[in-house]
């Protein structure tokens, strides 16, 4: 028998000793978070600042990446394909742009200072924010390999629960989940910021 | 109860996980092992500084939610359906992955998971693996078994690389350096980093900091040159194909999309019916776990998705004894854990003994519950009796498994598995009588939990009671037993803030 007819055989007769309890799973739990829009997204500032990303707030998406950007001294930076023009026009002269096309190879982003990348949902009541590799964002390696990632978030893509995040995600996308930037506790319970992703995470919430 | 198990299985009944290889048994029984600890006095610091500071920490973000209760119940009615199903969902599952690019693997036991594994690690043309910490390849012995196959594997995580340059063992499911300070950590990274790939700077201090800067620079070089990578899955989604893997150092993120083929080894039971369920899930883990809203990375992937991330994409499917823990109604419930960690930051005897004292990748109160199911309690006949069963893992469990309830079964199942070995009644059947007498009413046993504390009086110049009146004699006389605290953890839980912040309670 091959092993995969033996574990399934195993699998039923356990199953046969004694039928296990059937039934709809109970979701009695908060599907939908009611707080309207501006509460939201003050929660979302302070569970994101609460997680060390630094947020930055307002309507001019140039004039934010210019300040923002301009205080972080990067010699390059990676602008993942469909990033829009508003955002890209406030980049800093000086900072050497690359495109991902042709892709860069894991050892190139590793030389390179940041990233530039939007995000498919912001979860307030987590401070988390989710990319989907869509517009914008580019492949996972992009926000993952230079040690610093500005996010860029706009109020419409704000809701309030994990439940409502996933109700609009596509699971046939590559996500990534990010609640501020990577961390460690693992010696003697010190929290370090940055082991491998990111060290340092900014965010621009517009709206 | 009249259950086949503790009495030789009958043809066709599910085997439990075999010796000789993998790390589900320790050389020693739990209440000998656990002595080293109890004479360790940094350990016994660390630990109780650990686990009073994640427990802390989970409390307070679990009582955020007003809905924890109800999360806890869907948690648990979810991981009863996948047991109740586990057939379907496995090959909707293979399906599905198979559908979006991926190879499943079917893996009887660990020896025929480490050989999938090997063989594929090989047919890449890679010589070294980078992994991502899973407690299944821990299970199955995994690096030992690449290593015999001329394979270097190298653990990613900050706590795994101290433990594996340290040439040492995890002692927490979280926080597996939890035992060394800061000083040793140096000094492993400044002795061993050279010796299997970039050296660490001669002038490295202590701060935490500065550790964490030259584990990143260690292990940078590996990603980047790394083939293939290693890891476990925190669930599998049978309705889409869908496996995730929960983080906080990006490590994770490093192995799941840098390297060109992916390998992922999971236990039969992470699989989870749909997509939806994670939204009970991604809520239940991170703060049972860490005690965070959300961990910093949570990655998730469907087969092979051109143009990013590996290009070559492997699942195999463990159960190494699950089925077995799948055959007894009464301890199956165990295959829901979530692998959370908050049952051994409540755990007194945990707190006390550490996790190497267990002998098992599984340590604490799930530990002391799963592991003598998976490789049958004969193999681990101590570690049913490595808790005051005082209930606090009940309480904290995110997926709401009675391990308490469990434990006292299992106890008689030891005590079956001898009287089957032996036909004559051993003192610890007479001692699990009455222990049953006393368990059938919680009067009863919060009354010997008190008496227990008479104990100190026997122990008083030393941690250990060495011996106790008959019948009880037979059994501290090979056994050492951990002197009772002064005060019972349930008067301690109770006069703590422990006991605030469950909502969730039952
Ligand atoms: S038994 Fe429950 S509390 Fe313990 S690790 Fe598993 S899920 Fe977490």
């Amino acid at each position: 028998m091959s092993a995969r007819d033996d574990v399934l055989a195993r699998v039923r007769a356990a199953q046969a000793v004694e039928p296990l309890p059937d039934g709809p799973t109970p979701r009695d739990y908060r599907r939908h978070d009611d707080r309207r829009l501006p509460e939201l997204l003050d929660l979302l500032v302070e569970r994101l600042t609460d997680y060390q990303a630094t947020v930055h707030r307002g309507d001019d998406a140039t004039t934010l990446v210019r300040s923002v950007l301009g205080g972080r001294s990067l010699p390059s930076l990676v602008v993942p394909d469909g990033v829009p023009d508003a955002w890209r026009d406030g980049i800093p002269g000086g900072i050497d742009l690359l495109a991902d096309d042709p892709p860069l190879s894991a050892v190139e982003l590793d030389g390179v200072g940041g990233v530039l990348t939007g995000c498919r949902v912001a979860i307030a009541e987590t401070g988390t924010l989710v990319l989907d590799g869509g517009p914008g964002q580019g492949r996972r390696m992009l926000s993952l390999v230079p040690d610093y990632c500005l996010v860029m978030v706009t109020a419409d893509q704000v809701v309030g629960s994990v439940p409502q995040a996933v109700a609009v995600l596509d699971p046939s996308r590559p996500l990534t989940w990010v609640s501020g930037p990577s961390a460690t506790s693992d010696i003697e319970l010190n929290r370090v910021e940055g082991v491998h992703g990111p060290r340092t995470l900014d965010v621009i919430l517009l709206g | 109860m009249s259950t086949f198990l503790g009495l030789p299985a009958p043809p066709g009944a599910p085997p439990t996980a075999p010796p000789g290889v993998g790390h589900l048994r320790g050389d020693r029984p739990f209440p000998e092992a656990a002595a080293d600890a109890l004479a360790d006095p940094q350990l016994r610091h660390n630990l109780g500084r650990a686990t009073r500071t994640i427990r802390g920490k989970r409390n307070a973000v679990v009582a955020e939610l007003p809905d924890w209760a109800e999360l806890r119940a869907a948690g648990a009615a979810i991981k009863d359906d996948v047991l109740a199903h586990l057939d379907t969902y496995l090959l909707q599952l293979e399906e599905k992955v198979t559908s979006a690019g991926g190879v499943v693997h079917w893996a009887r036991d660990a020896a025929e998971a480490n050989a999938i594994v090997l063989e594929l690690v090989l047919a890449a043309g890679a010589t070294e693996v980078v992994k991502v910490k899973s407690m299944a390849t821990q299970e199955t012995g995994l690096n030992e078994a690449l290593a015999a196959g001329g394979v270097s594997a190298w653990e990613t995580d900050l706590a795994e690389l101290i433990v594996q340059l340290g040439d040492d063992a995890p002692s927490h499911i979280l926080v597996p350096a939890i035992h060394r300070n800061r000083a040793e950590i140096r000094e492993i990274f400044l002795r061993a980093m050279g010796g299997v790939g970039r050296a660490a700077d001669p002038g490295l201090t202590d701060d935490p900091a500065a550790l964490a800067e030259a584990a990143r620079l260690h292990l940078r070089q590996k990603f980047l040159d790394a083939e293939v990578a290693i890891s476990g899955a925190n669930f599998a989604i049978a309705e889409t194909g869908t496996l995730g893997v929960v983080e906080s150092e990006g490590n994770g993120r490093m192995c799941l999309t840098l390297p060109r083929v992916l390998i992922t080894v999971m236990g039969l039971e992470k699989v989870v019916p749909t997509w939806q369920d994670l939204e009970v899930f991604l809520q239940l883990l991170p703060r049972s776990s860490t005690g965070e809203r959300m961990n910093p990375y949570t990655s998730t992937w469907t087969g092979v998705h051109p143009g990013d991330g590996p290009q070559e994409f492997h699942l195999v499917l463990l159960d190494n004894g699950r089925t077995a823990v799948l055959a007894d109604p009464q301890g199956r419930s165990a295959l829901r854990c979530i692998r959370c960690s908050a049952c051994l930051n409540v755990c007194p005897v945990y707190e006390r003994a550490g996790g190497h004292a267990y002998g098992s990748v599984y340590p604490g109160p799930i530990g002391a519950v799963l592991s003598p199911q998976l490789t049958g309690v004969a193999e681990n006949p101590s570690l049913p009796f490595a808790s005051s069963l005082c209930g606090a893992c009940y309480d904290v469990c995110p997926v709401a498994i009675d391990i308490p309830s469990m434990l006292v079964h299992l106890r008689e199942r030891v005590v079956e598995d001898k009287r089957a070995h032996s036909r004559i009644p051993t003192s610890e059947q007479a001692l699990m009588s009455a222990a049953k007498w006393t368990m059938l009413r919680p009067g009863r046993w919060a009354a010997a939990l008190r008496a227990g504390r008479a104990g100190r009086v026997l122990g008083r110049r030393r941690d250990r009671i060495g011996a106790l009146p008959p019948p009880l004699s037979a059994w501290t006389s090979t056994r050492d037993l951990p002197r009772p605290p002064e005060q019972t953890f349930r008067d301690w839980w109770v006069s703590s803030n422990g006991g605030h912040a469950e909502d969730g309670g039952t």
